[in-house]
């Protein structure tokens, strides 16, 4: 069986295909079933997937090689596309971790969407987002991976939008999928550059070829197509300066932002870099640029966390920032530990994200922290799960965040970047404080008496307690004393080597204290009651600082100016050139036509004889003109010979 | 002693004649029968170039026959013409045949 499952890979993504077809052409009517179409698709992807892991972990060969099997897709004269399944380490860990943290969602949101009108349509397309995030893990072609990039990003577009009758959904839609599309552009001109370079688009070729890529091309090129690659998980991966879509994505269902913001999606970016590793090795000056940008979004996104009210705004910037960590270790470049800190996240942060959706749930969609508060005795499992959530992002150890984190840290720290290391671990300190004000906002403290809250029911938290299982041992694969993960995971082409030395004791202690140091503060300002006065007297003595933040350093008004003076004008400026040059023309020609013609009317009388008239004044003309140039027939015309 | 000039002259008067009737005539019949003056001036310069140029060969007038036959013809065509204006106009006065204008 697990033979069967390595060698036919393509059922992964096929299955939860199949099932969005079934749905949308057969159960849409049936909504049980419709939902239970799209689990059974889902799960029997987990089962063919979790075999295949388990064959490609147990087998050292594919450290190596990967087991790929492609057919041609299409061929003319130079260019040659193939599609297949690629099997590698990594691929099978990440469709091992997006089918089963996928499968959950969808148990969950058979709760979460329970009565809403749109319920099939919903698990059609969730059905749908899965299995292009799967085709996009499991892709042998860089053409291809661009095809399920593209459906990921419309299948975000269509579940971020899902309810229509909102307008601030729909304009997150929008702004989702024109964010993504202009980043897209250059990731689009990034794969053709290294067709038209290289000549071949398929991922192991290339890893062949690109070490020798001197024979080919200069350094200069490979920057700028490495750059161009890299705007691609700038949109996708959130990374400032185009992170502005993701928090807005929160106006989808809250399954859909668990969806997007843990197992798929958003980490699809961070996974076409880790995979086109082979390519960014040789650019030292992007690897730093990717450092650098992932280290500034990690600390941006989480000072804009710190000030944010709403329970699934905060968790949304929390993701922009774990992304940031992400980024920042591969452009250190230690793919195991982005590799690895994806791969926790995906548990603690998908749990999160579900356990404010069972928050939400309970107090009827009231969003504001502030208005929450004691509700551990309500909904005990909810709250504690989400606090395991919470002890795995903030990095206390055991929990799984804790040991990813640690090891992002580690590796900044020995690849020789203080700097960046600094930002990373006052980011980490931010991150404790954030999540804990949110959990002791939430959960704890005084109970409010509007709000009549009760646990959720099972379907939902089931979900939420496996989630809670894999945030607390998900790490232990990857612990510095016996790194079962930097075994695994490695990619097949990529010369690059994880450092990885002894473990590093003093970062560790550092980051457990910085930790705690963010829960204790959290603590302290918000929830010991009469404190609590504290941290509205600290945002009103930082206003300035307080607003800054709290309006997200005004990115998204910085754009709508540029958006209002440069496209706008522009536009206006093109307006009026087409509405006098243009269309001066245009009406021009049509005026001369009519004037010319009310003027050559007048001779046109309609009246016989004087058409006869010109006639024969015609011909005398012509009579005259001869004579004077041959006067023989001119004479024989006037009627004369001599 | 009558030479080609003055069949030549008769035939100019005659067709300036009926030219004149063509272009002033109000009445579309009088217009066709100054039609047949202009062809009847071209049919005389045929006979007179014929006689004096080539009197051996019956060319112009074997030509002159041909317009008579033509020009009954058209005689008869441009009558039901008239006729059929007639009817829709109640008149034959050319001042008023101006539909062709737009």
């Amino acid at each position: 069986m697990v033979e069967f499952a390595m060698h036919n890979a393509w059922l992964v993504p096929l299955l939860p295909a199949v099932a969005f077809l079934i749905i949308v052409f057969l159960t849409r009517p049936w909504q049980k079933l419709s939902s239970l179409v799209c689990i059974a698709g889902m799960l029997g992807a987990f089962y063919f997937a979790a075999l295949a892991a388990y064959g490609v972990f147990t087998n050292e060969e594919f450290t190596k090689n990967s087991l790929t099997y492609a057919t041609r897709w299409f061929s003319m004269p130079g260019l040659q596309i193939d599609m297949g399944i690629q099997l590698d380490p990594v691929s099978a860990m990440m469709m091992f971790m997006v089918s089963l943290v996928s499968s959950l969602i969808f148990i969950y949101a058979t709760g979460y969407m329970k009565g809403d009108p749109g319920y099939s349509t919903f698990f059609a397309y969730v059905s749908l987002f899965g299995a292009s995030m799967l085709g996009l893990v499991l892709s042998s072609n860089l053409l291809q991976m661009f095809i399920f990039w593209e459906l990921v990003g419309l299948c975000s577009y269509l579940l971020i939008g899902f309810f229509t009758h909102k307008i601030s959904a729909r304009e997150a839609a929008k702004k989702a999928f024109v964010t993504c599309r202009v980043a897209d552009f250059g990731l689009l001109l990034g794969l053709l550059s290294i067709q038209i370079v290289f000549g071949t688009l398929n991922i192991n070729e290339l890893s062949q070829i690109i070490p020798n890529f001197r024979e080919y091309t200069t350094e200069g090129i490979l920057v700028l197509i490495a750059v161009l690659v890299f705007i691609g998980p700038i949109a996708k991966s959130g990374q400032f300066p185009l992170h502005v879509w993701l928090p807005d994505a929160m106006e989808g269902p809250t399954p859909v932002s668990a969806l997007i913001h843990a197992a798929t999606m958003v980490v699809a970016g961070v996974y076409l870099i880790g995979r086109t590793m082979f390519l960014f090795e040789h650019v030292p000056s992007v690897m730093h640029l990717v450092a650098v940008t992932g280290a500034f979004t990690a600390l941006f996104a989480a000072t804009i966390a710190v000030t944010q009210r709403e329970i699934k705004k905060i968790l949304a910037y929390s993701t922009v920032s774990q992304l940031g960590y992400m980024m920042l270790a591969l452009g250190v470049g230690s793919l195991t530990a982005s590799m690895f800190h994806l791969w926790t996240h995906a548990f603690f942060k998908a749990l999160m994200f579900m356990g404010a959706g069972s928050v939400l749930v309970a107090l009827h969609h009231k969003a504001d922290v502030w208005e929450m508060g004691g509700l551990v005795k309500k909904m005990p499992i909810t709250a504690w799960t989400f606090v395991i959530g919470g002890l795995a992002i903030a990095g206390i150890p055991p929990f799984a965040g804790f040991w990813s984190k640690d090891e992002i840290l580690a590796v900044t720290l020995s690849g020789g970047h203080p700097i960046l290391f600094a930002m990373a671990a006052f980011t980490a300190f931010l991150t404790a404080f954030y999540m804990w004000r949110l959990i002791f906002l939430a959960f704890f403290g005084e109970e409010k008496p509007e709000n009549h809250a009760k646990e959720s029911p099972w379907n939902m938290t089931i979900p939420l307690i496996i989630l809670a299982i894999f945030a607390t041992v998900g790490g232990l694969v990857g612990t510095p004393w016996n790194n079962l993960w930097a075994e695994w995971i490695t990619f097949s082409g990529v010369h690059i080597h994880p450092h990885h030395g002894d473990p590093n004791y003093v970062v560790m202690l550092g980051s457990v204290v910085l930790a705690v140091a963010g829960i204790g503060l959290a603590y302290k300002l918000y929830l010991q009651d009469a404190q609590k006065a504290k941290a509205k007297e600290l945002a009103r003595r930082y206003q300035g600082l307080y607003t800054l933040l709290y309006n997200k350093y005004y990115i998204d008004e910085i754009y709508l100016w540029i958006n209002h003076t440069l496209v706008d004008g522009s536009a206006k400026m093109f307006y009026l050139f087409d509405l006098y040059v243009v269309d001066g023309i245009v009406n021009g020609l049509g005026a001369f036509t009519k004037l010319s013609g009310d003027g050559l009317r007048i001779f046109q009388t309609g009246r016989l004889q004087n058409y006869v008239l010109v006639f024969f004044l015609g011909v005398l003309v012509i009579a005259v003109a001869m004579a004077f140039n041959n006067p023989l027939p001119a004479s024989m015309v006037l009627g004369g010979v001599k | 002693m009558i030479g080609p000039t003055h069949y030549v002259v008769l035939s100019a008067l005659l067709f300036s004649i009926g030219l004149l009737g063509v272009l002033i005539k109000r009445n579309a019949v009088a217009v066709l029968i100054c039609i047949e003056l202009m062809l009847n001036a071209v049919n005389i310069n045929l006979i007179a170039f014929s006689k004096y140029i080539t009197p051996t060969d019956f060319i112009g007038q074997i030509f002159s026959i041909f317009v008579i036959t033509v020009a009954a013809a058209e005689v008869g065509v441009g009558l039901a013409i008239i006729i059929a204006i007639y009817r829709n106009k109640l008149s034959v006065d050319l001042d008023e045949f101006d539909w062709l204008k737009w």
